[in-house]
């Protein structure tokens, strides 16, 4: 299934990512990936989703918009899933050996 | 409340010192909170010590379901959000029903919890839950107040997100330690009370559409809904539909937007609407839905709704329009502002080559409407039947009554046969369906509008699920009179039992029978049943409700009357289930 990564401009505070994640969770939309930083003096952070891109999505974007914690958002089609990239050799979480 | 720590000319400009608490009430003060619906416990006592001295009068529920709904009626029956107060945890859980039944509805509403002290958040402290985090699905917007000085910002904010584009629920969550905390600040620094602002609105050229599309109509239909009534346009869409010469349906939250006796009213349409709206909708060739958002209690099979129509949708909510059936046109915007362009626009009189064509329809769908009345035995066989009883209920309260309901047959009933005549007259749960909904919304719609009768029509079962608020209702003393439609049985359960399940009937009858006129009397409350055999029960009810404020009147209702026509859910419209459907030859 071909992806597409949306790019949120966001209030900075605890409670905006489980404003956002909830949009989609409650939808059983899965969120692939996601990066996030604060922009500036930290009032504001950029957060960037790894999303599916089906029709439903332009359903779930309306929504986005209407929180109040979401200020701006924009399809990034310059960008691939290479944005969200980890290495293998960054992670150290080993699951325990049963 | 507050003490002077500077001298200065002038009065606004001195800082007052206010606790968080002390703050909280100046804000809704200013907000213009009258009322304030709750109850009091720990984590919110702070709060409750500084309301001791404010002019807002506290309503004191018994349960904080009654609180939410208390502050509910008062918010449908204004169009201005309300505010109820609960501590935490409990409080707070106890709330979240009425809350997610304001979002289904777009009711606005400012829900005030207490929280545990900040430093004990995540530790499983008394009375502590995330209230923040069970709120985030069903608010429009949420706030845990993490220092006093947040306050004078979040709470005018809170309003505006309440009231402001599609009104909702706003839920601010105060720390005990933030309600306790000092905070000096001068009343000319406070800033401006929140309140609805002007919402982002469609082009003119989309304007221009809609009139070309619907000047060139010859068969178009209204579909209202809540939005109407919300947006205060009323008449505006009367005014349309008489121009356009257009029979409106409306969703069961649009009722009373447009009058019951209005020539060009249909009823309600969907899963109890009658046969002549579901055969209007589907020979339509434009459909013009206006705050409505094509409920599947109202389209019934999405795919086969209005089949023939082209559909234009004027909605305030953009995520609303395309969500259910593709526009060929969608505006987004106030439904208010958008029909005053639309008719500056509209020619007054019908000169257009098609006005001939839409008599001719405006002439099938009254003829249609004739054709297909609600089936009911006569009011002298059966006077007790609920269509009879709230045609008669109608007749017989002052003009300007408000009735709330609770859900199920009951509801239904009112929905098809009361002729409501104005907006926010008809108060019910749609989009959640609460049973527990009726009493305290009429006892917020009492506080809201000094004066009027207000009735609560209810179920057996609904009522027992806030029954407790009729010691609210005997406090208050307020013109509420409760009819109980009484056949002791989750009535609607049933129905559906009946219909799809083969009548297996479980878990739908009642085994035991409270007298509610002997409930409410313990309650302080004047109570009457009405007997089955009554000589003249209709005389009796009306008899009842001539005496001034609260009564319970309980009234037999026959245990296998059916709310018909029914759509079976799933299903299309046109394959609604009628009265003759179920009679064997």
């Amino acid at each position: 299934m071909s992806s597409i990564i949306l790019e949120l401009r966001v209030r900075n505070h605890p409670g905006t990512m489980s404003h956002i994640t909830g949009l989609f969770s409650r939808r059983a939309f899965n969120l692939e990936a996601i990066r996030c930083s604060p922009v500036g003096a930290g009032s504001e952070s950029r957060l960037f989703l790894l999303v599916n891109n089906t029709p439903r999505l332009e359903q779930i974007e309306h929504h986005l918009v209407k929180l109040h914690d979401v200020l701006a958002i924009q399809q990034r089609h310059d960008l691939t899933e290479t944005f969200f990239h980890i290495a293998d050799t960054d992670s150290v979480v080993h699951l325990p050996v049963e | 409340m507050g003490r002077r720590i500077a001298k200065s000319p002038t009065a606004t400009v001195t800082k007052m010192n206010y606790t968080g608490a002390a703050l909280l009430i100046k804000l809704l003060e200013r907000q213009g909170v009258t009322h304030l619906p709750g109850i009091p416990g720990g984590a919110i006592l702070p709060f409750y010590d500084a309301l001791h001295d404010s002019h807002i009068t506290h309503i004191l529920a018994r349960h904080e379901q009654g609180a939410g709904f208390i502050a509910q009626g008062i918010a449908r029956a204004t169009g201005h959000a309300a505010v109820c107060v609960a501590t935490s945890g409990p409080g707070a859980t106890n709330l979240l029903t009425a809350i997610a039944d304001a979002r289904l509805d777009s009711v606005p509403i400012v829900a005030i919890t207490g929280q545990v002290p900040q430093s004990l958040i995540g530790t499983d402290a008394f009375q502590e839950v995330d209230t923040y985090g069970l709120t985030v699905p069903i608010t429009k917007h949420n706030f845990l107040v993490r220092d006093v000085a947040e306050l004078p910002e979040i709470v005018p904010l809170a309003f505006t997100l309440a009231e402001s584009n599609r009104p909702g629920p706003v839920l601010i969550d105060v720390p005990k330690d933030v309600q306790t905390a000092s905070i000096a600040i001068a009343e000319d620094a406070l800033p401006a009370p929140g309140g609805r602002t002007t919402s982002p609105t469609c082009p003119n050229t989309q304007i221009d559409e809609l009139l070309t599309l619907l000047t060139f109509s010859r068969r178009p239909v209204l579909y209202l809904g809540g939005g109407v009534i919300a947006s205060n346009a009323s008449g505006q869409a009367r005014e349309l539909a008489r121009r356009l010469g257009a029979p409106v349906v409306c969703t069961l939250n649009a009722l009373g937007s447009v009058a019951a006796t209005d020539p060009h009213f249909m009823g309600m349409l969907g899963m109890h609407g009658t046969r002549a709206t579901h055969s209007i909708l589907d020979e339509a060739d434009v459909l013009l839905a206006i705050g409505a958002r094509f409920d599947d209690r109202a389209t019934g099979k999405a795919a086969e709704f209005c089949p023939r129509a082209t559909i234009a949708h004027i909605d305030i909510d953009r995520a609303e329009i395309g969500k259910i059936k593709i526009p060929f046109l969608g505006l987004q915007g106030d439904a208010a502002e958008i029909l005053n362009r639309l008719l500056a626009r509209f020619p007054e009189n019908g000169t257009c080559a098609f006005a001939p064509a839409r008599s001719d329809w405006l002439a099938r769908a009254s003829a249609l409407f004739a054709a297909h009345p609600l089936h009911h035995p006569t009011c002298e066989a059966e006077p007790l039947h609920p269509v009879n009883l709230c045609r008669f209920l109608a007749e017989t309260l002052p003009a300007d009554s408000i009735v709330t309901t609770d859900v199920g047959q009951h509801q239904m009933w009112v929905a098809q046969a009361w002729p409501f005549r104005e907006p926010r007259t008809f108060l019910t749960s749609g989009g959640l369906g609460t049973m527990g909904f009726g009493l305290p919304a009429a006892i917020g719609a009492s506080l809201a509008a000094p004066g009027r009768r207000v009735v609560c029509v209810s179920g057996d079962g609904s009522l027992l699920m806030n029954i407790q608020e009729l010691a609210t209702l005997a406090e208050l003393g307020l013109p509420v009179a409760i009819l109980v439609f009484n056949n002791a049985q989750l009535g609607l359960v049933r129905q559906q039992q009946e219909l799809f399940f083969n009548r297996r009937f479980t878990a739908s009858r009642f085994g035991t029978r409270p007298d509610f006129s002997a409930l409410a009397q313990a309650f302080g409350v004047r109570g009457q049943r009405v007997a089955v055999n009554s000589r003249d029960p209709l005389a009796e009810i009306a008899d009842a409700l001539t005496c001034p404020g609260p009564c319970l009147i309980d009234i037999p209702i026959h245990e296998a009357a059916n709310v018909l026509p029914m759509v079976p859910p799933g299903a299309a419209n046109r394959q609604t289930i009628e009265y003759h459907h179920l009679v064997t030859a």
